[in-house]
């Protein structure tokens, strides 16, 4: 047996009481390679002590501390010095109890402090949007992900936000961000879907949950959805998170496929994107809301292909309706990209007055134009100082009432209403009253009206699919799971053609 | 390789929440691992200078190089002598304590010292003349932080006073301290009575020459080992220094009776480092001074290296924001008064022995020193709670300042502005009173808080530098 590395070291100003550096000298002791160690301030006994083991200890002073190891190797040395900084730097384990005296330590008051005493791999924030910046640098500069659900974030910090979860590898969900499904759990406004093959990375909320809903009607489950927030794949934000989820997911062996979805994206990123795909080892379908794009249900119809499953009839419930004259359209929407995807396919009647995409207007300006009209009502503008309309309904219907109180003519309203997670306990409560009223009071005045509604949710969801769509159709509606064949229809109607459908 | 984005996609998902009390049910109910934030709007500042500072890339890993170099920092008391061969101190300079300030607007005790340092430079033969030379400019005042010195209270130092020179062995710095006058009648709380310029004159010719010649023999001393140890014996550094001023005086009382000085002069220094049980504070001092230092002009780091009063105004200084200084106005502490003394007698807060807040122990480190708070008015469970609660607005702990009632918890350290401002906690100090008249002596001891405002103006400082 050969004689051993020896490390004889004197460090000046670091000063342990005897018990913890007894309790270092064990730990280093035990370390795999270390034959034998003594760590203790350097006192003339603990010279000699450390003399007595054999080593050679230099002139020392009391106040400094002395460590000696004694390894097989410089590995074991190594090893040994690098236990010894651990035990010298653990913070007690006692934190959060008081031992002898009193009160507990007080919850947490930021995120940052929420995190130091905590391995979660998520922070879900949802502070006002002027803070919500702050509360998420805490999360990425400990190097957890983030989902920002408060909306209200400046750009600016969106883009620093995703450029530093990028240097520290993780994925920062939002702003805006109010849909995720992270390992069958539902983080926000989401629908309860069985867990699958299906990975979903989604720059749109309504966007991703019309294609989980559309999946889980077809029998295939979701493996994570990530949701980015909707200025993601914008040319400022450049799909700095995008980029990071397919990454993931295509790192994930439970995702065999991956969708990206997103409102209408910046081409350039788009193409970026593409690039970044095409490098993957899992496949990516785009579902990517824009002019001669395939709209939502085709995409999930891409994928159903793509797993194997056969495409069903997407449920509609309702009797036929017919209408032979030209009617106004009026497409009135919670979900942001259910209206996109709307307007995109209403684009034969256009002009269309709108909030949203390249010809925007200010709704109220929106609201009042014509003769067709998409208003999507959570829009900012919209949503300011109240809730969503997914959780209050009340402008959407006061609205409805206004249209059918004073419209000259035939109409086609198409509404959309998003079921799950987060959503207003039972929509049909609300909204079949004010559509039995609306109908009484266009047929006193001798016009038509054509209800389309666009039902985005499962039958699993608490407010269950099956049964809101009964008593919707109960009230006129027919009522589509695909937002896309719900707005062809409406635009059929609205034409004055026949529209050519079989309800179930 | 692990996977990406940690283990966010491994079940069993676990999640910390901030905001609204929905999610953090509805993920329960799902069978998620939930934690929750005590949220509350930031306490004061701009949202977007909150976020500004947030966001600012160099920000945590500023604020780490600054912390370790805090906890790396040494502190060895290398020599002793005058303040004119230390410091290169011209005699119509006078250094004073916390941030600048002119004499026109110094309370009693700074200008009760600075009358007294006048005439015990034999400037001035009589107060009305020291006023004088004082309110002309004649002699000039500047802090003593500007010259890698402290001073408590009023922190008069003066070419011809003695001062303690500590050095860094880790960071390579160097920081200077008077020596410490004892209680009562002393020029820091601004008496200048003849008793007051007497004894001053005896340390310089005798105590200081002593020292500095039993140091020689012994050589250097490492005080922040004994800061370390008094932390475990009852002392917190700032308002008791018992433990920490005897250990300082069994490691140099040999030398000093071997230094060759005659009998009676050897047992008038031990007498006096015996009976001033304050007399380390002028060495944890520059200990502090040294270590803060070392963490100052870090770009982008929001840690605070300086809190000091100048008896008017309480002023702070962070890494990132170079020399300036952040003030407001002083506030008086709270606590118990000596003798007949009341709150009425108190000047507000004075003296750069702060310095030891902004260090991590002192106020920071309460629950350390039970035997102290009642002194300062407070109870057992206070001390505790209060250390606690630094811990909400520190980046770190020190292991090296260790507190044995919290299970040797390290004193928490690196005071973050960032989070002063989201949790509205504001460090805690605690410190001895002055007499609001110049001469009065110490009245009290008790327990003071910055000025919010000095955080604030930080704060808009450090944003403004991170949107540069």
């Amino acid at each position: 047996m050969t004689s051993g590395l020896d490390h004889v070291e004197l460090r000046q100003g670091q000063y342990h009481d005897s018990v913890t550096l007894m309790q270092a000298s064990r730990t280093v002791s035990a370390t795999a390679g270390v034959r034998e160690a003594l760590i203790a301030m350097a006192t003339a006994l603990n010279v000699e002590l450390a003399q007595g083991m054999g080593f050679q200890v230099p002139q020392a002073a009391a106040a400094q501390l002395l460590i000696a190891v004694r390894a097989d190797d410089q590995a074991g040395l190594d090893a040994a010095l690098s236990a010894l900084t651990a035990a010298l730097s653990t913070r007690s384990a006692s934190r959060g109890t008081s031992g002898a005296a009193g009160a507990e330590d007080p919850r947490p008051a930021t995120t940052a402090a929420a995190l130091e005493d905590s391995d979660a791999a998520l922070a879900l924030i949802s502070v006002p949007g002027p803070y919500a910046a702050i509360e998420a640098f805490d999360a990425v500069a400990a190097g957890r992900n983030v989902m920002i659900f408060s909306d209200g974030v400046t750009v600016e910090d969106e883009v620093a936000l995703k450029h530093a979860g990028r240097a520290a590898g993780v994925l920062v969900m939002g702003p805006d961000c109010g849909t995720a499904i992270v390992s069958g759990i539902a983080l926000g406004f989401a629908n309860v879907v069985r867990r699958g093959p299906v990975g979903i990375v989604a720059a749109s909320g309504t966007g991703a949950q019309q294609i989980s809903s559309l999946l889980e009607t077809a029998g295939v489950g979701v493996s994570h959805l990530l949701g980015l927030g909707g200025r993601d794949l914008s040319a400022q934000v450049g799909g700095l998170g995008a980029e990071l989820a397919l990454l993931a997911l295509d790192a994930d062996p439970d995702s065999e496929l991956i969708v990206l979805v997103s409102k209408p994206p910046d081409p350039e990123v788009t193409q970026r994107l593409q690039t970044l795909t095409d490098g993957l080892s899992t496949p990516v379908q785009f579902a990517l809301l824009g002019p001669r794009q395939p709209d939502l249900t085709q995409a999930v119809e891409s994928v159903l292909a793509a797993v194997g499953t056969t495409v069903p009839t997407w449920p509609v419930v309702g009797r036929p309706q017919h209408a032979g004259q030209v009617a106004q359209l009026h497409g009135y929407f919670a979900g942001g990209t259910l209206a996109a995807e709307a307007l995109l396919l209403a684009d034969e009647l256009a002009p269309i007055s709108t909030n949203l995409g390249p010809g925007a207007v200010p709704a109220a300006q929106a609201l009042s134009g014509g003769p067709h009209v998409v208003v999507d009502f959570g829009e900012d503008e919209l949503t300011r100082g109240r809730a969503h309309p997914m959780i209050d309904p009340s402008l959407r219907l006061d609205q409805i009432a206004r249209l059918t109180e004073s419209a000259d003519g035939d109409l086609v309203l198409l509404l959309d209403v998003v079921l799950g997670y987060g959503a207003e306990p039972d929509p049909a409560q609300s909204l079949v009253p004010a559509l039995r009223t609306a109908a009484q009071r266009m047929a006193d005045r001798g016009h038509e009206l054509n209800v389309v509604l666009s039902l985005c949710g499962t039958d699993a969801d608490p407010q269950s699919w099956q049964c809101q769509a009964v008593a919707l159709s109960d009230a006129g509606a027919l009522v589509f799971a695909s937002n896309a064949q719900a707005a062809r229809h409406a635009v059929v109607l609205a034409r004055g053609a026949i529209p050519a459908l079989t309800p179930r | 390789m692990t996977r990406p984005l940690g283990a966010l996609l491994a079940h069993p998902l676990s999640v910390v929440t901030a905001g609204v009390d929905l999610f953090p049910e509805a993920l329960r109910s799902q069978g998620a691992i939930v934690e929750t934030v005590d949220w509350r709007p930031p306490a004061f500042g701009a949202p977007e200078d909150l976020a500004a500072v947030a966001a600012d890339r160099r920000r945590v890993s500023a604020n780490r190089t600054a912390t370790e170099r805090i906890l790396a920092a040494g502190a060895d008391l290398v020599d002793v002598r005058s303040a004119a061969d230390a410091l290169d101190l011209d005699r119509d300079l006078f250094l004073h304590a916390g941030p600048p300030i002119e004499f026109g607007n110094a309370s009693g005790p700074l200008r009760g010292a600075l009358i007294g340092a006048a005439m015990f430079e034999g400037l001035a033969a009589d107060p009305d003349e020291a006023v004088a030379m004082l309110e002309s400019g004649r002699i000039r005042l500047d802090p003593c932080h500007h010259h890698r010195a402290v001073g408590p209270m009023a922190g008069v130092t003066t070419a011809s006073m003695w001062v303690s020179e500590l050095r860094d062995p880790v960071n390579g710095g160097t920081a200077y301290c008077s020596l410490n006058e004892g209680l009562g009648k002393v020029l820091r709380y601004g008496a200048y009575s003849t008793e007051v310029i007497d004894r001053l004159r005896w340390m310089g010719e005798v105590l200081g020459p002593l020292l500095a010649a039993a140091l020689i023999r012994s050589g250097p001393i490492d005080i922040k080992s004994i800061l370390a140890q008094m932390l475990q014996m009852g002392d917190e550094g700032h308002n008791r220094n018992r433990a920490g001023s005897l250990m300082f005086l069994r490691d140099l009382a040999p030398t000093i009776a071997e230094a060759g000085a005659p009998a009676d002069q050897v047992a008038d220094v031990l007498r006096f480092l015996g009976g001033n049980e304050h007399f380390f504070l002028n060495y944890g001092m520059p200990a502090a001074k040294l270590a803060l230092d070392a963490a100052r002009d870090i770009p982008g780091c929001s840690v605070v290296v300086a809190m000091a009063r100048n008896g008017t105004e309480f002023g702070i200084q962070t890494s990132g924001t170079g020399d300036a200084w952040f003030t407001g106005p002083a506030q008086t502490p709270e606590g118990l008064f000596l003798g007949g003394y009341g709150p009425q007698d108190a000047n507000p807060d004075i003296g750069d022995s702060s310095i030891m807040e902004t260090l991590g122990v002192g106020g920071f480190s309460m629950a350390a020193a039970p035997a102290i708070v009642r002194f300062v008015g407070g109870t057992v469970p206070d001390a505790l709670a209060t250390t606690r609660r630094m811990f909400r607005i520190t980046v770190t702990e020190n292991p090296a300042y260790a507190i044995p009632v919290l299970e040797f918890r390290g004193a928490p350290t690196g005071i973050d502005v960032l989070s002063v401002a989201r949790t509205g906690i504001l460090p805690q100090i605690n410190t001895g009173m002055a007499g609001r008249v110049a001469g009065t002596g110490q009245v009290g001891a008790g327990l003071v808080k910055p000025p919010q405002e000095c955080f604030e103006k930080a704060l808009v400082a450090l944003a403004a530098l991170a949107r540069s």
